[in-house]
């Protein structure tokens, strides 16, 4: 085990920060964000008083950290911001209905084919799921295991100590300050489980749980995969997700205890408004195995580099990442791999597609502390440009203190070319057709690690998107 | 009685779209259904680029004359309106397609030539491709390569006869399908073209090859000469076995630029 001064060194320990308040909270419906809206968010959950102190500590690092200058362009973000009502109205008034929702979203759902019912939870209007049987009974199996599958709130107040004991722990407050900001605000997500020795067949899939609530904005995710347990979490899906919200932050944290293997999948399609800005990041103890698959599409602006720190000998963490750029869009994305116990391995595979005025960034780190002796970490970066005006650029990190250690490091640029697209259409395949097939080979490599169904919604949205980018 | 032509090209001129270098300088050439014709000429001549002319391809500009197939203009056409129409060129050099497996290949082919909201019967497509695979004496395994990314020459030029035997085409371009090829394999992708053109009779082959060998085994109705972007010399399979005998040497002082 790593000792404490080395997690101290990765800025792993909570943020130590008194504050203390005793004004009563005074809720009123408002944009922007301090404490008494933090305060009215605790008491509407019932949260034990440690949480509350949490989050307004949380606030205070928020307020004193500037907004990144690197990574996107986050400018007009403070307006959005200070728009942004982070105590959610009541009910009724978030209701929305499905004439509300914008022609272009409700046709790229039925082009995909996606059945009414979902249509409606997507586009956050239905609350009702057809595959609530399944899910029942697929609780009923995991419950037997000792498996929790709860929301976060739940999981806050029906496993306190457990709770309490890795909350915060792999992702304190003050990493960044967007992980400061959920921290304060944070609401909805799940709380995960695994027992020691447990092995999950059947994904958990945050979509059967989540469909009554709507995505959070600010959701936070918990995950404790105990020793030697094995199990594969999935969340979100390729189908666009149209929400009136502007911005999405979220927090996951993952614990992968050792000789546990955990993988995270999640696709997420945002509607082209939104601000996307993600901190995940997973420990990975002794002989554990930790692999995020993280496709994102959609979006504003999206900056997210799920992360692995291994912190035992043996460790393994996994990052595969499809990004996807449409016109106007910056995806800003690849993975942080942190190695510091002996003989941890990772490997890095990001592939990005820009399209049209689309920017595809890959911004990635591998760093390798003194005493990981003969770590090893592979990283492979893909870009493809499917048009002259797309965008695509590689910011690799590599951070290496120790003399064993080998770190590879491979990038490519390719276009869509002309004598591709010759020869597919010589078959009978007209330009857009070509184009999505010469898309989907690109990303074959990842995407035939994706569950089927997610899979082939993949290759749909896809197709259609191409359908878009010949003159 | 003769037929009618199956492709019917005349004073054809060609240039690279991208510099106007002419390279085609007006090509006559007829074929009816069912019809072998063999194009032979010393390397530059313009073998590959009226091949590609007639097939669509973007690079190349056509600045006269006509190519029809069954009396339809094709110029004016999209590659994919063409292959639709009934062409298929067999690449010299078959382009790599990473990801992308031969059998999702050609099941998104065949699907493209449906009217929309059609869908391709799953098992009629696996039928007709394991009888293809079978015809051609490939391993049913090979369908789910990647298209040419990763293949052997000789595996990447036995990939484009399964397209084309796959595919059933009117007029089948065939640009040095036999170059790369080993012995066997020659003979195999030869009996292929042959047990095709059995099941389709009407198929018409134009044939660009450098030797005689692959015309022993896919026997020629016609066999022209190109040189210098023109057909200089057109009659039966002895102007192949000439060429053999005497090379290029004669035309091309008497065809220079
Ligand atoms: N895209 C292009 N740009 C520039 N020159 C070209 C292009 N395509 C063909 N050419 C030129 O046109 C001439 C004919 O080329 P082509 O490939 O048609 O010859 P070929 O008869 O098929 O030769 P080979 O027997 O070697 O295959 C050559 O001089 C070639 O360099
Ligand atoms: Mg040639």
């Amino acid at each position: 085990m790593p000792t404490n001064e080395v997690i101290h060194g990765l800025g792993l320990d909570d943020y130590k920060f008194g504050f203390v308040t005793d004004s009563e909270p005074v809720f009123r419906a408002r944009p922007g964000l301090d404490a008494d809206i933090v305060r009215q968010i605790a008491a509407r959950k019932n949260e034990p008083e440690w949480m509350l102190e949490r989050r307004l500590k949380a606030l205070a690092i928020y307020e004193s950290k500037p907004m990144p200058k690197w990574g996107g362009d986050l400018s007009e973000l403070e307006e959005t911001l200070a728009q942004t009502y982070f105590y959610a109205k009541p009910h009724e008034q978030m209701e929305r209905s499905w004439e509300d929702v914008p022609e272009n979203i409700k046709l790229t759902f039925e082009r995909l084919g996606i059945p009414e019912a979902e249509r409606k939870i997507l586009a956050g209007v239905g609350a009702q799921y057809d595959s609530e049987m399944v899910y029942h009974s697929l609780k009923e199996e995991w419950e037997a295991k000792g498996v929790i599958f709860d929301s976060i709130e739940d999981g806050l107040r029906n496993h306190p100590e457990l709770f309490r004991r890795h909350f915060g722990t792999v992702i304190p407050a003050a990493d960044n300050k967007f992980a400061a900001l959920n921290s304060a605000v944070w609401s909805g997500g799940s709380f995960v489980y695994i027992p020691p020795g447990v092995h999950l067949e059947t994904p958990l899939q945050a979509y059967f749980r989540v469909n009554q609530e709507r995505l959070g904005q600010f959701e936070r995710t918990l995950i404790i995969a105990d020793e030697g347990s094995r199990a594969h979490y999935i969340e979100g899906c390729t189908a666009p997700v149209y929400s009136t919200d502007s911005f999405h932050s979220g927090v996951i944290e993952i614990v992968v205890n050792p000789g546990a293997y955990f993988r995270y999948t999640t696709i997420q399609n945002w509607s082209n408004n939104m601000y996307n800005l993600v901190t995940q990041r997973a420990l990975v103890h002794e002989g554990a195995h930790m692999e995020w698959l993280d496709g994102n599409l959609g979006s504003k602006l999206t900056m997210k580099y799920p992360s692995c720190y291994l912190m035992g000998e043996g460790a393994h963490g996994e990052i595969l990442s499809i990004a996807y750029a449409g016109d106007g869009q910056h995806q800003d994305t690849g993975g942080k791999v942190i190695h510091v116990a002996p003989r941890t391995t990772s490997s890095i595979v990001s592939k990005s597609i820009s399209k049209g005025t689309g920017r595809a960034s890959y911004r990635g780190l591998c760093k390798v502390y003194d005493g990981a002796a003969r770590a090893r970490s592979n990283v492979e970066c893909d870009a493809l440009l499917i048009n002259e005006t797309s965008r695509t650029d590689t910011f690799p990190y590599i951070e290496i203190d120790e003399r064993s250690a080998t770190v590879g490091h491979e990038a490519t640029v390719s276009k869509v070319g002309d004598e591709q697209l010759f020869y597919l259409m010589s078959r009978g395949l007209d330009e857009a057709e070509a184009m999505a097939l010469i898309v989907r080979g690109f990303i074959e490599p990842i995407a035939k690690e994706l569950p089927l169904e997610y899979a082939v919604e993949l290759n749909r949205l896809i197709d259609l998107e191409m359908e878009g980018s010949v003159g | 009685m003769r037929k009618s032509p199956i492709l019917a090209v005349r004073g054809l001129r060609a240039s690279v779209a991208e510099t106007g270098v002419e390279i085609l300088r007006g090509v006559d050439l007829e074929i009816r259904a069912g019809e072998i014709h063999a194009i032979m000429g010393p390397n530059g001549s313009g073998k590959s680029t009226l091949a590609k002319v007639i097939a669509g391809h973007p690079g190349y500009e056509a600045d006269g004359g006509h190519v029809r197939l069954r009396g339809e203009d094709l110029l004016g056409l999209e590659p994919d309106e063409r292959a639709q129409a009934g062409v298929f060129m067999a690449f010299q050099y078959p382009v790599e397609i990473p990801g992308v497996s031969i059998a999702n290949f050609l099941r998104s082919a065949l699907q493209a030539r449906l009217e929309d909201g059609e869908e391709l019967d799953l098992f009629d497509f696996q039928d007709l491709l394991s009888g293809c695979m079978e015809l051609l004496g490939m391993d049913p395994s090979f369908a789910q390569r990647a298209v040419n990314d990763g293949l052997s020459g000789g595996e990447k030029k036995r990939n484009e006869i399964l397209q084309m035997a796959v595919l059933k085409p009117a007029l089948a371009v065939m640009d040095e399908t036999d170059s790369g090829l080993d012995i066997d394999a020659l003979k195999v992708v030869a009996a292929g073209v042959n047990a095709l053109r059995e099941e389709n009779p009407e198929m018409s082959v134009l044939l660009i090859t450098h030797y005689q060998r692959i015309l022993d085994h896919i026997q020629p109705d016609m066999v022209h000469v190109m040189v210098n972007g023109r057909i200089v010399e057109s009659g039966g399979p002895e102007v192949a076995l000439e060429l053999e005998a005497q090379g290029y040497e004669e035309y091309k002082r008497t065809h220079a630029a």
